[in-house]
């Protein structure tokens, strides 16, 4: 196994100076957001007072951040060694996406200089699901942090402190693995309390279990997305061996979601809703159809031994399942009196991708900066 | 009342009967929300020998209240019962004296009366250039004024001019003119504004004094409560078209000729606190929106003279919720709509990225185990 | 999230038979009515059969809780909100049935088991426990919104329009109250169609009504349950249900009307209410912590083990 090394090579390429023309205009709308409120920058309303910031950027924003969580349960739970190379990587995203996470609910909240008020045992309501998600969030941004701070104490060769931290590693990444189950869980838990305001379409009891299952095959869809794309760009495509490996796990837990979640409905009674051809009953379509796409490119045995249809099939399903966990926020979402819509404004979206911009220009950053990928560098390869 | 204190003056009050009279009085009562039996007291202390007299000071001002004070008559000669029951010691309007004669009188009554005389003030008090812009005697008004205001034991400013600077204030105030509370910082000054003001508002208030030796309750602005604490648009008898949204659009209109509410052609009440729309004036029931012509607000700071006069009235200024008359329907579509602008964007992401996994598939080899670096 | 050491040694050792017990089973309906009702409760009837729509109370709504005039719609001279808002707490609809008009006032339920008290992270929307009136404190809110969310009935609204915002909704003038005074919205109805009183009693009233011969003249209570003050009505046709009495576990405010609920824009309600779902989630995972700690115990044993292995 090789090991990992900073990528090296040039930060300030043509696509980062783009991104950085997105962050830009990102900056603008928040400045808006922050002096004029929240109505006049989005199209959040009474109706359906939580937009895509909550629903993409948190919601499916965490889940895609899960890659972290989904390789930890592979290498540490079902001792699978050999995903080893993928897991830095994997922990650099995860890290990414739940601080920016984070840093989209403090945008998104109206009382945000009072944020910290969840950490105080004067206000804490432990019946609420919403303080489980922030408090376990907040602690698992911490546990990512110090879970990569390995690579880098690495780079700056401060061997003592790392040494002394690689001794009580275990206890972190046993956090890495509980918190993760809970949070993401309990943001399921967060819709059941909708109740009746919630189609029945995703509407169950059952609806912490099937968020912590999308988000495991969410996490290990990013996963398969990002090694590939990266390896691909980079230069080395070894690892898409391991991502072979890794749909092989994937082809099994798309259907038992599906079928979880089809049982529930019929439970409800509610089936004949999914063909009644109105809004909701076609997004519920499309979101199964997309996971059922992942499944005609990852069933067949020998699609999974070839890096491009599993790079499909975990295509569709990060598609499809970041579809569901939105639509069970706010499409299948219809408020009590009166006729609301929702719409995200242009602002809103700007600033969206100017988050996911962060993302990824941070990710290129920190493998350039930080031994994170295990692929030869340009200098190694040249030689 | 001794019986003989009310002969003395039923001559100069043109013969009334002592029950005429002291109904008279029960009305003033009524009108200041005290009650009838007050009237009584009233009755008594203005036909008490020993009441204390009134200085009636004239800035800018063009007598109209004065002339306000005079027009009543259904009762009796009001003009009597001001002269010789208020004991009116000094009105340059009035006066029986002038010149030195009068002043002298003037400041004999002062003199004698300091502490308990009412001082009463028309019209405004020009500031600039050492208030040259209106003399008497010589002298500033100004500084007779405050001279005045010195030694009197109530200050009453009667008319808009007097209580704000009314008129003469107007852009471009040549002459500085303020209101007489402004010129008199730090003493109680009782408003009584209007262009000019229902007469019963100050007579009652100086009739609340005479009697009970205190003003009536007043506002922030001075003005008693009495008169002032409503808006004229929450007791309008108009009030109803409004609600339902009645309008008269121009004048001569259709909505005009039916008395329809008056808010289009620009009236004030809903900003201007008074009673005219209770009151009305002349004994007569008659009042500006009565006749068809919308109020100005004469009685308010910052609207009369000020707003023009045909300017729709601002409705949030005073807070005025009134509750449209049919309630809303239960369902409507609220909400923000489609947003091409977002969705081009957010389509544009979901290529990209597409874009990128087809181009990462290009590059990638189908078989990587035949690699072994 | 806190766990005293001795609470956790105990729940340790006593682990499986508690976990047995883990989901609880839904309770009848009127029992866990009873048992959330606090013993001072106290609420507004509502009887659409006596309102006339004059709004009084939306006026008196404003007056005392401070609030602006709201201009939607296509009017701009008078208050005239179309839906509950951050500047409008109580609000009158009117329902158009033929020649028919029938009207609804909407403001918070006060429900015996509410959804936005059990949401809200940081509790700044708390039920009194005696009185049983459900608060909002600014000072402790973070603006999520997630009661927003969680309400059943869309009550609580946000200031969106302003850079520094809060959550807005009806408190049963809980600022009067304090002062022996009483909810604005009942003491101007002239009709009687908002009484204020005990829940109880309120439910008593409720109850008499429904009982009444439509075409009969009765006399009913004006301002508060209390009949001292009470004017004569000819009695309608009540629907034969008292909304608000039942619905997800009970409210404090209910409404009577001779029209449909849903007609009048009230949502179809089940009885049990999510909270309760909730609890049952809750209560399966988060029971005095078991699982996780003892899910985390068993995690620290397998990282340590295969990373041990790993080493070897």
């Amino acid at each position: 196994m090789s090991e990992a090394k900073p990528l090296g090579g040039r930060i300030f390429t043509l696509p980062f100076l783009f991104g950085v023309l997105i962050l830009l205009i990102a900056l603008f709308f928040l400045a808006k957001r922050f002096i004029y409120g929240l109505g006049p920058v989005t199209g959040m309303n009474d109706g359906f007072p939580w937009g895509l910031w909550i629903a993409f950027d948190v919601n499916v924003g965490t889940a895609f951040a899960c890659g972290g969580y989904a390789m930890a349960i592979l290498i540490y739970i079902f001792n699978k060694g050999e995903f080893s190379p993928l897991l830095k990587p994997a922990i650099l995203t995860s890290m990414f996406g739940y601080i920016l996470g984070g840093v989209s609910v403090g945008i998104d909240i109206g009382r945000y200089w009072q944020m910290y008020n969840i950490f105080l045992p004067k206000y804490m309501n432990i019946h609420s699901a919403m303080l489980e998600v922030a408090l376990c969030i907040a602690t698992y941004c911490l546990i990512l942090v110090i879970e990569f701070s390995p690579a880098v104490l690495k780079r700056f060769k401060l061997k003592n402190i790392e040494q002394k931290l690689n001794r009580v590693l275990f206890v972190f990444v046993a956090l890495g693995l509980l918190l993760p189950t809970m949070h993401q869980s309990s943001l399921g838990t967060l819709v059941v309390l909708a109740g009746s305001k919630l189609s029945p379409l995703w509407w169950t009891k059952l609806l912490p279990l099937l968020f912590l299952f999308s988000a495991i095959l969410l996490g290990y869809a990013i996963v398969v997305f990002e090694t590939s794309i990266t390896s691909v760009a980079f230069h080395n495509q070894k690892e898409l061996k391991l991502l072979n490996k890794i749909s092989n796990i994937v082809v099994w837990l798309v259907p038992i979601f599906l079928i979880i979640r089809l049982q529930q409905v019929i439970a409800q009674g509610a089936l004949d809703q999914i063909f009644q051809g109105d809004l909701i009953g076609n997004v519920f379509l499309m979101e199964n159809i997309l996971l059922i796409i992942s499944l005609f490119f990852l069933v067949p045995s020998q699609n999974r031994k070839n890096p491009k249809t599993v790079f499909w099939g975990a295509f569709f399903v990060m598609l499809g399942t970041a579809m569901y966990r939105f639509n069970a926020y706010i499409t299948g979402y219809s408020p009590a009196g009166g006729n609301w819509h929702y719409f995200p404004s242009t602002p809103e979206v700007m600033i969206t991708l100017g988050i996911v911009t962060i993302e990824i220009l941070g990710y290129l950053t920190l493998v350039k900066l930080f031994p994170v990928l295990a692929l030869p560098t340009k200098k190694e390869k040249a030689a | 009342m001794q019986h003989n204190d009310f002969e003395k003056v039923k001559e100069s009050l043109g013969g009334i009967s002592r029950r005429d009279f002291i109904k008279f009085c029960s009305v003033v009562a009524a009108g200041m929300s005290l009650p009838l039996s007050a009237g009584k007291d009233i009755a008594n202390a203005v036909t008490n020998p020993n009441r204390p007299p009134v200085i009636w000071l004239s800035g800018q001002g063009c007598t109209g209240c004065t002339e306000s004070l005079l027009r009543p008559s259904t009762h009796f000669t009001l003009e009597s019962l001001l002269l010789n029951l208020i004991s009116l010691e000094y009105n340059e309007t009035l006066n029986a004296g002038a010149g030195h004669q009068a002043e002298n009188h003037k400041k004999k009554m002062v003199d004698k009366y300091t502490g308990k005389f009412v001082l009463v003030v028309e019209g405004a008090v020009p500031t600039k250039d050492g208030g040259i812009y209106c003399q008497i005697a010589g002298r500033p008004f100004q500084e007779i004024l405050k001279e005045t205001a010195e030694k009197a034991g109530a200050i009453i400013a009667i008319g808009s001019c007097a209580s704000w600077g009314g008129l003469v204030k107007s852009d471009p105030n040549p002459t500085g003119a303020k209101g007489a509370p402004e010129v008199l910082k730090g003493k109680t000054v009782v408003t009584v504004p209007g262009c000019p003001p229902n007469p019963y508002n100050f007579l009652s208030t100086v009739a609340h004094y005479i009697t009970y030796n205190k003003l009536p309750a007043i506002d922030q602005k001075g003005r008693p409560k009495f008169a002032y604490r409503r808006l004229i648009h929450e007791d309008c008898p108009r009030r109803p078209h409004f609600d339902a949204g009645r309008f008269a659009e121009s004048f001569g209109d259709e909505g005009h000729q039916k008395g329809y509410c008056l808010y289009k052609l620009g009236c004030k009440g809903p900003v201007t606190y008074n009673n005219c729309s209770l009151k009305h004036f002349n004994d007569v029931g008659t009042w500006p929106v009565n006749t068809g012509a919308p109020c100005f607000g004469c009685s308010e700071e910052d609207v009369g003279f000020d707003i023009p006069k045909f300017r729709e009235a601002d409705l949030t200024k005073e807070s005025i919720i009134t509750p449209s008359a049919t309630p809303a329907g239960i369902h409507y579509d609220q909400g923000s709509g489609f947003s091409a602008g977002a969705a081009a964007l957010a389509g544009a992401a979901v290529g990209a990225a597409a874009g990128a996994g087809a181009v990462t598939v290009k590059h990638m080899k189908s078989n990587p185990n035949e690699d072994d670096e | 999230m806190e766990m005293k050491r001795r609470n956790f040694l105990k729940t340790a050792l006593g682990g499986g038979l508690v976990l047995a017990t883990g989901t609880a089973g839904a309770n009848s309906a009127s029992a866990s009515t009873q048992e959330h009702m606090p013993p001072n409760a106290v609420g507004i009837l509502y009887d659409s059969n006596l309102c006339i729509g004059c709004q009084a109370c939306m006026t008196a709504c404003k007056e005392a809780n401070d609030m602006p005039p709201e201009f939607t719609g296509q009017q701009t001279t008078w208050d005239s909100p179309i839906d509950l808002s951050a500047k409008t707490l109580n609000v009158i609809k009117m329902h158009k049935q033929g020649k028919q008009l029938n009207f609804i006032k909407r403001q918070c339920m006060h429900c015996l088991e509410p959804a936005c008290v059990n949401a809200c992270p940081v509790s700044a929307l708390q039920k009194d426990k005696r009185t049983g009136i459900v608060t909002y404190n600014k000072d402790a809110c973070i603006g999520c919104r997630y009661c927003q969310i969680a309400c059943p009935y869309n009550i609580p609204k946000f200031e969106w329009d302003k850079p520094f915002p809060q959550i807005q909704k009806c408190q049963l003038c809980d600022h009067l109250l304090k002062q022996g005074d009483y909810p604005a919205c009942c003491s101007s109805c002239p009709t009687g169609a908002s009484l204020f009183g005990p829940v109880k009693d309120l439910k008593k009233e409720a109850e008499r009504r429904l009982h009444m011969k439509p075409g009969k003249a009765y006399e009913f209570p004006v301002n508060r349950v209390e009949k001292d003050k009470t004017v004569t009505h000819k009695a309608k046709n009540y629907v034969q249900h008292i909304y608000g009495a039942e619905e997800l576990g009970g409210s404090q405010c209910m409404v009577l009307a001779g029209t449909d609920f849903q007609n009048l824009g009230l949502p179809d309600l089940r009885d049990r209410s999510y909270v309760s779902d909730l609890h049952d989630i809750s209560k399966g995972l988060y029971k005095y912590m078991l699982y996780p700690v003892a899910a985390f115990a068993g995690l620290l044993y397998l990282v340590k083990r295969n990373e041990d292995k790993e080493d070897e």
